[in-house]
């Protein structure tokens, strides 16, 4: 089990449990995070899971795949800490992570 | 426009797989369907947002991509000639019958009537629709100098155009565009496209021969009066702000699933699904069914294979509808030979 905390685009702030293994964008829905709205459902066709990496962990967390820039196309004020939730996995490195959802997604 | 009513048995809102598989299922009983769908094609989310992703949960194929499903439910439906009619939205929906005999008429923004018995909402996650960009005030501008898609090229003639994305519509407007407008200008996040390498290259050789503007940044800013721009504000990738004139501007960042107006038509909606029964899928509205995504039950999943399951039993109630004189009688296509003449197989 990991932890991850989601702060939405006024500054309110949940962490939640996070199963090792699944990803950054299914704990957001199974936590009813706000601001996550993944219309396909994790299958990295849509840019509607879009976070903000914490600048201490995008090290961590990495850069996204070639298949993940091009969605982020379609993703709104895409900055260099831009990542697609669907395509974070979650394990025991990223415990702790702190990511930032967009004001809006779709 | 014409005012030409098309009349049939079952109008069935959204051509995704719940939608097609339900002309199969309909077909069997003898009941013609026409098909209505926002998307250019058919195949829903199968064929927009995941054609060359694999299906793992549809039983009997260990894997099949989005696209593929699409076409063998195209193959499967083909002998009850469903009628498509792509590219539009259903506008409205009429009542004109009773509870014991329902009758619906449904408009599309292209101007189709289809009077019908029944309707099966089959719309998954609600019509695809561009998105929006969050950029204060768009809507102002919407219509008149804001535009999600292109209808007619001769409105853009001499004007100054700026084209935000980096995918096929907006490499396509760019290249269709240019020979028109006074002046393009493409803006982009980044210097990679997603877009076909040959539209890639002829707008770098447009920008390297000077007839056109390619800009990385992102728009952030409109400024302008009366819903007609003067200017887009952009932040450049260095950081730096600058106001670009323009007459138009044309954001593409693809499409999102908006419920649209079936929140008006009247039926009984529960978090922007419509809640059914599980034994015939009708809603709260006699005559209109809906099965797939877009509905809710207690237990429901958003499975493709649910949405087919619904389709056949929704099927059965409708057929009551059809035809009222007439007893159901419940048959296999493994062995009756009328299903299999049906089929043209027989």
């Amino acid at each position: 089990m990991a932890k991850v905390t989601f702060i939405d685009s006024a500054g309110a702030s949940r962490t939640v449990d996070a199963q090792v293994g699944s990803t950054v964008m299914e704990t957001a829905i199974r936590n009813s995070i706000p601001g996550i709205d993944a219309e396909c459902g994790g299958a990295c066709a849509c840019a509607t899971c879009h976070v903000y990496v914490a600048p201490e962990w995008t090290e961590i967390v990495g850069k996204p795949s070639q298949m993940e820039e091009d969605m982020l196309d379609f993703a709104f004020e895409v900055r260099p800490t831009s990542r697609l939730s669907c395509q974070i996995k979650v394990t025991s490195q990223i415990d702790g992570l702190v990511v930032t959802t967009p004001g809006k997604q779709g | 426009m014409s005012e030409e009513i098309i009349s049939t048995d079952v109008a069935i809102v959204g051509a995704g797989p719940a939608g097609l598989f339900a002309v199969f299922e309909l077909g069997l009983l003898d009941i013609k369907a026409h098909l209505i769908d926002i998307l250019p094609k058919i195949g829903g989310q199968c064929a927009e947002l995941y054609p060359e992703k694999p299906i793992y949960d549809i039983p009997g194929f260990p894997i099949v991509n989005g696209q593929e499903l699409v076409d063998n439910l195209e193959k499967q439906v083909h002998p009850f000639g469903p009628t498509f009619h792509l590219g539009e939205m259903v506008e409205s929906l009429e009542t004109l019958g009773d509870s014991e005999h329902p009758k619906f008429r449904v408009r599309t923004d292209a101007g189709t009537i289809v009077e019908c018995k029944c309707i099966v909402v089959a719309a998954g996650g609600g019509s695809f629709q561009p998105k929006k960009p969050p950029i204060p005030h768009i809507g102002d501008y919407e219509g008149r100098s804001v535009f999600y898609s292109v209808r007619r090229i001769e409105q853009f003639r001499d004007r100054r155009v700026v084209i935000v994305g980096g995918g096929d519509s907006a490499l396509d407007w760019v290249l269709n565009l240019q020979p028109v407008a006074r002046r393009i200008t493409l803006v982009h996040r980044r210097d990679s496209f997603r877009a076909a390498p040959h539209s890639v290259n002829a707008m770098h050789e447009l920008v390297a021969s000077g007839k056109m503007d390619f800009l990385l940044g992102q728009a952030t800013g409109l400024k302008g009066a009366d819903g007609r721009l003067s200017a887009v504000t952009l932040r450049k990738e260095t950081g730096d702000i600058v106001d670009v004139e323009t007459d138009d501007l044309l954001p593409f960042f693809g499409l999102t699933m908006k419920l649209g107006p079936i929140g008006e038509w009247g039926l009984n909606l529960h978090e922007n699904l419509i809640p059914t029964g599980t034994q015939t899928f009708e809603t709260s509205t006699p005559g209109i069914f809906a099965i797939g995504d877009i509905i809710t039950y207690p237990g429901k999943l958003k499975l493709i294979l649910s949405g087919f399951h619904e389709g056949a039993l929704a099927a059965q109630r409708i057929h009551h509808y059809v035809y009222p004189e007439k007893r159901l009688v419940f048959q296999y296509t493994t062995s009756s030979t009328s299903l299999q003449r049906k089929l043209g197989v027989g």
